[in-house]
């Protein structure tokens, strides 16, 4: 069941955040959409009545690390797009393991892993 | 005014384009919540600034670009990827507004509960168009 809450919520924000980069312009800045913290919204909301504020909280701390992550795979997607001329399905999707180590290695690195 | 809307453009997506986003939302969330469960909040809370949504928007971007130039008899290649390019680059001043959010929810959640979503939602927006005014002021992008 909270699965299915989880899946309902998460799919309602990303759908909400994605009508307004849909409807908002200049396009440049509805790009700014596509990295809404939709994800965050609705794990956050569900952490904070089921595990409380402080489990809430260091998800959002990992979070910021993992925020940096993205900005680093962004980069290199875009310059994969521009320079490159890769399709955007596969300069996105092949750049997410660099995220994740990126994200991974951050945490480490300025958390340390429990 | 800088920021304006065009409701006009929801009629040029496809049905499926906002099925597709819907269940990318709702899997990316039940994912960060099965990793969460697994390995704890600090490696759960990693996967709130996964960057799948991007994979999907900026893939669909690209196709109606596309679809538009084609429709026009113009090859659209190339502003398809333009228009991915402008979608990520949007993306990544977005990002670090998912900073600010990050913090301010870290920060903030211990004394304000459901508020500080909230204010980090306040916290990723004065970001993300502080950001994104700064370079069209800079003219970096138009």
């Amino acid at each position: 069941m909270e699965y299915a809450v989880r899946f309902l919520a998460g799919g309602l924000i990303v759908s909400a955040f994605a009508v307004l980069g849909d409807v908002l312009r200049p396009k440049s800045f509805a790009g700014l959409f596509g990295a809404a913290p939709s994800v965050a919204l609705a794990t956050l909301t569900i952490a904070v009545v089921k595990n409380g504020t402080s489990y809430a909280a260091i998800e959002a701390r990992s979070m910021a690390w993992g925020g940096i992550a993205f900005l680093f795979y962004a980069f290199l997607v875009c310059h994969l797009v521009m320079r490159f001329r890769f399709s955007a399905l596969a300069a996105t999707s092949s750049m997410l393991l660099v995220w994740l180590i990126a994200a991974l290695g951050l945490e480490q690195v300025f958390v340390g892993w429990p | 005014m800088i920021v304006r809307t065009k409701f006009s453009a929801l009629k040029e997506g496809r049905w499926y384009e906002y099925v597709v986003r819907f269940v990318l939302g709702g899997a990316a969330t039940v994912t960060a919540g099965i990793i969460a469960e697994i390995w704890g909040p600090e490696i759960g809370g990693l996967f709130l600034a996964f960057p799948a949504i991007l994979c999907a928007s900026a893939t669909l971007v690209e196709a109606h670009e596309r679809r538009e130039k084609r429709e026009h008899n113009v090859r659209g290649h190339e502003r398809g990827t333009d228009a991915a390019a402008m979608e990520t680059a949007g993306a990544a001043l977005g990002s670090i507004g998912l900073v600010s959010f990050g913090l301010a929810v870290w920060v903030l959640a211990p004394r304000f509960g459901f508020a500080s979503l909230a204010f980090g939602s306040i916290a990723w927006l004065l970001t993300a168009f502080t950001l994104w005014r700064f370079r069209r002021v800079t003219r970096l992008v138009h």
